[in-house]
């Protein structure tokens, strides 16, 4: 035996040859053909032992600056919040993380209740008829959401207020692209979509209107009137949430959302340089067929008993294949089941409670800045906010990591119009004297 | 169920408290935008919850719970050293939007991953985003059609894929927008040429190929099949799902595939997780990589490393940030831990444990390809179906024996098909349990039909009806069904 991952012994292999009827494993190989085998060493680091190799790990890991290390008020799509300790040791037990996909439903009861909870709790929180069980992330359910509504609706363009993340936007154009579907973007009025041009864009030939809420800007869109522009013109209406957002904001089911998409990651899962997150799905009971995405549903044994079982797969590549709805095949499964254990451990208030910190604690500082005589931008806010500064946001932030704070998102990068702007997000986890201090160090860049 | 557990009053979470003033919701936001009905999420104390998903967790079984020979799934050992890397503080709470100088650590290890992958495929460009298997395939062959495009060569509309592959293969070219063609088999398990020359032509954008195939089956003539695609103006590529059965010993890019993904929670050991996250990066050669996803991950000259929005060929973003970090981090932690040699000897021990297997099992089981396999085999259950018993009825008595079956039905050409993929990291005594359970099975289908028939007998649940879950779809927990049980 050579690795203590291989276990394999020269005993071993010797009679495992034998009993194959051949003398050497390289006659497995014989059928490469000759020309195209690979005959030299690897272009590889040499192995390490397990203390050595952590050891360099450990160090590599050390040079990024991380919410431990610098106090953050870093958002823009991905955040710094409270993981209940259970979550991870849940996740952590390998029942769970070393299965493959429930294919076999009765030693994969466990994971199949868990994913049946999942979408329960999506559910609720979007005030939708049915979730599925994940998607990669926000970004791409979002996407998958309008490649849906061209096929449910049998339309070619979509329209997309320009108040969704960017990087879902981009990641919108990219998956409508493949389909050839024509994406519209619609511009804001201040931080807020622009009502008049979103209906403008929007007609007959219009498979989806997509807005966020809360938006990136922060601000919380009047899905109210959005709602009306898409359903007048027989248009989906879509919405990508943050669900701790809207476990105190009017869900979009009650505003008669079609599909609700987003990312969990803000239950349960760490930054971890922006994946793996998780991807929601949720939707009307009339969508449910043409969903993307595993969906677990409730049946019984031979017995009687309550068991659960993956569903309708009849949608799914490995059965229809290229008439599938979406070729998703692994999800996030894992990360799924870190939101759940988050949710519930928040539980109804907890989650409302969470929810009301992020906004106090983000009033508050729009206030601080407000009274310290900043532009702050207009709009009621969850979590985020932006604000004018006098010079280049990253600039500013790379000083401000020398003073042990993780500055906000560069606006630069979605236009000219947003120079010198950072989008300022303020979790549970600041304390008043975090957000006292951020103000008064950001007075030597006001604008 | 979770919900049932629920109390009204307890809760499990210990928030900071509000050192703010707290102002009247009402006077911040639009009351018609606050929530009137809470969601009904579960109230259950710390204590209730660890005992609620202990259970759950009790009823799953993973590789840790014993032999999973999955086959295309590849369920080998997944190292805890990997779990302990991915959780580092430095890693686990870097946020993606940061500076580039405030991301050093993180951009390092993917940079470095890059390069160990260009390596491992010999492609030259790699990227890490794809956030699995099928998102990798789609990319590719938007790549591809790219590619096509840039050439004014708008009429590549057709994917050719195997019989044998998998069905995300089909699936990836649809919503990448082909069409799909298939390409035949022939009766040794491999693409047969002359449908494939028959089936290729002007219309060609690209082939997906796995090698070894679904069938655990080296594609003896990758080369002419390779030339045959090319010839016509098509591009090949490699479904990287079956890459533990090679590495070291032939690369995708030697064999001449212009695009390929690779499965890091399959060869690499990123754990599988119930479903998923995986890690899906694509490699390219090098006059397809103007067009790979944005951004990319580059070195500067003086050894730092930066993220390269500036991609003007792109197909553009195709996933949020870079990729599933946590996964592949895992993975390059594991290929650091084996090291060249240590890979090339994870093939050849799992090429030879399923040969072993294969070999063991022939004489019960009817073998359909009498040649060597690589990482996996199929065998047919249609010897056994004369009995009165089918494989689906084989694999759950499987479970009372404590194995997870093997994948069946599928590949979906041949009869009553068993895939068993061993991996490398079982033992040999590990494997001579699992044959001589299937052994055994096979005489209690000759000898007691019924016992078969109506196993398992000992799981938590029995054969469930999944004609009814998809009849009347119940996909929710329904609260009033408490009020209904009270």
């Amino acid at each position: 035996m050579s690795h203590r991952y291989l276990p394999l012994t020269e005993k071993d292999k010797k009679e495992m040859l034998d009993t194959i009827g051949i003398s050497d494993i390289s006659e497995l190989f014989g059928d490469i053909p000759e020309k195209v085998r690979f005959n030299g060493e690897l272009n590889l680091k040499p192995q390490k032992s397990e203390t050595a190799l952590l050891r360099e790990l450990t160090r590599i890991s050390s040079k990024n600056i991380t919410t431990d290390t610098h106090v953050s008020f870093l958002g823009a799509g991905v955040y710094d919040h409270y993981i209940p300790t259970v979550v991870d040791h849940v996740i952590s037990r390998s029942e769970f993380y070393t299965a493959y996909t429930p294919y076999q439903p009765e030693v994969s009861q466990g994971e199949l209740q868990a994913i049946f909870e999942f979408q329960t709790l999506i559910s609720e929180m979007t005030a939708m008829d049915v979730a599925n069980s994940s998607m990669y992330d926000g970004p791409t359910a979002f996407a998958e959401a309008a490649t849906m509504a061209a096929s449910q609706t049998k339309k070619k363009k979509v329209v997309v207020s320009k108040g969704v993340h960017y990087q879902a936007i981009e990641v919108l154009k990219t998956y409508c692209k493949g389909q050839d579907i024509e994406v519209v973007e619609v511009d804001l009025d201040g931080t807020y979509t622009d009502i008049e041009k979103l209906d403008a864009a929007s007609d007959e030939d219009t498979a989806a209107v997509m807005v966020q809420y809360p938006n990136f800007l922060g601000s919380i869109e009047d899905l109210e009137e959005i709602e009306k522009i898409a359903h007048k013109h027989k248009a989906l209406f879509v919405v990508n949430s943050n669900p701790l957002a809207i476990s105190i904001l009017t869900p979009p089911g009650e505003f008669n959302a079609d599909v609700v998409t987003g990312d969990t990651q803000v239950f349960g899962i760490p930054t971890q340089f922006g994946g793996p997150h998780c991807g929601y799905f949720a939707a009307t009971k009339k969508l449910m067929r043409k969903m993307p995405g595993r969906l677990v549903g409730q049946t019984q044994d031979d017995e009687g008993n309550r068991g659960f079982v993956l569903t309708l797969q009849a949608r799914e590549q490995h059965i229809r294949r290229d008439k599938a709805t979406s070729n998703i095949c692994s999800n996030q499964a894992l990360n799924a089941l870190a939101s759940s254990v988050a949710m519930s451990a928040l539980g109804k208030k907890g989650a409302v409670e969470m929810a009301e910190h992020n906004i106090q604690n983000t009033n508050y500082m729009k206030k601080q800045l407000k009274s310290a005589g900043f532009t702050v931008s207009d709009g009621q806010s969850f979590n985020e906010f932006a604000v004018k500064l006098s010079k280049d946001i990253d600039e500013i932030n790379d000083t401000l990591y020398d003073d042990g704070f993780i500055g906000g998102f560069n606006l630069a990068h979605l236009g000219d119009s947003y120079k010198h702007h950072m989008l300022i997000a303020v979790t549970e986890l600041r304390t008043k004297d975090e957000i006292d201090s951020f103000v008064e160090r950001l007075g030597e860049y006001h604008a | 169920m979770i919900f049932e557990r629920s109390t009204e009053d307890r809760f499990a979470y210990s928030l900071p408290d509000l050192e703010v003033e707290r102002e009247e919701l009402a006077d911040i936001i639009d009351s018609k935008f606050l929530r009137r009905t809470e969601a009904e999420l579960p109230e259950i104390s710390e204590l209730d919850l660890i005992r609620h998903y202990t259970e759950l967790s009790n009823k799953n079984y993973g590789v840790d719970s014993g032999f999973y020979p999955l086959g295309s799934c590849t369920m080998k050992y997944n190292p805890k050293m990997n779990e302990k890397v991915a959780r580092l503080p430095g890693f686990a709470n870097s946020h993606p939007l940061q500076n580039d100088k405030a991301n050093q650590g993180s951009l390092e290890i993917a940079y470095d991953m890059q390069e160990h992958l260009k390596a491992l495929t010999g492609m030259d460009e790699i990227t890490l985003q794809p956030a699995a298997g099928a998102q990798g395939e789609w990319t590719s062959l938007l790549i591809i059609k790219a590619f096509h495009q840039a050439n004014g060569d708008y009429d590549r509309t057709e994917v050719i894929v195997p019989d044998s592959a998998h069905g995300t293969n089909p699936s990836s070219a649809k919503v990448a927008g082909f069409d799909v063609v298939t390409v035949k088999s022939n009766d040794r398990g491999l693409v047969d040429i002359d449908h494939l020359k028959s089936v290729t032509g002007e219309k060609t954008a690209a082939i997906m190929l796995t090698n070894p195939n679904t069938l655990g089956l080296f594609e003896e003539d990758i080369i002419e099949i390779r030339d045959i695609i090319h010839e016509a103006g098509g591009k090949i590529y490699y479904d990287g799902a079956n890459l533990n059965a090679i590495m070291a010993k032939v690369r995708p890019g030697d064999m001449g595939f212009d695009a390929v993904h690779l499965n890091l929670h399959k060869t690499f050991t990123g754990p599988h997780g119930g479903g998923g996250p995986g890690s899906g990066p694509i490699g390219v050669k090098s006059e397809l990589a103007k067009f790979l996803p944005k951004p990319m991950i580059v070195k500067n000259d003086d050894d730092s490393y930066k993220v390269e929005h500036n991609v003007p060929d792109s197909i553009g973003r195709i996933k949020p940030f870079f990729g599933n970090f946590g996964i592949f981090l895992r993975a390059y932690t594991y290929i650091r831990t084996m090291g060249p040699d240590g890979l090339e000897e994870v093939s050849e021990n799992a090429v030879l444990n399923a040969n072993y297997v294969m070999r063991r099992l022939e004489g019960t089981y009817e073998l359909p390809y009498q040649q060597h396999c690589k990482h996996e085999f199929v065998i047919s259950g249609s010897r056994q179906k004369k009995m009165g018993v089918r494989t689906m009825d084989i694999a759950k008595r499987l479970l009372d024996y404590g194995y997870h079956p093997p994948t069946i039905y599928f590949p979906l050409n041949v009869e009553e098909c068993m895939m068993i993929e061993p991996t490398e990291t079982e033992s040999k005594e590990t494997l001579d349990g699992f044959v001589d359970a299937l052994i055994q099975i096979s005489k209690e289908a000759e000898k007691e039909p019924d016992t078969v028939l109506e196993a398992p007998y000992t799981t938590v649940v029995s054969r469930l009806d999944e004609t009814q879950a998809a009849r009347k779809p119940v996909l929710r927990f329904q609260h009033e069904n408490i009020v209904d049980e009270k």
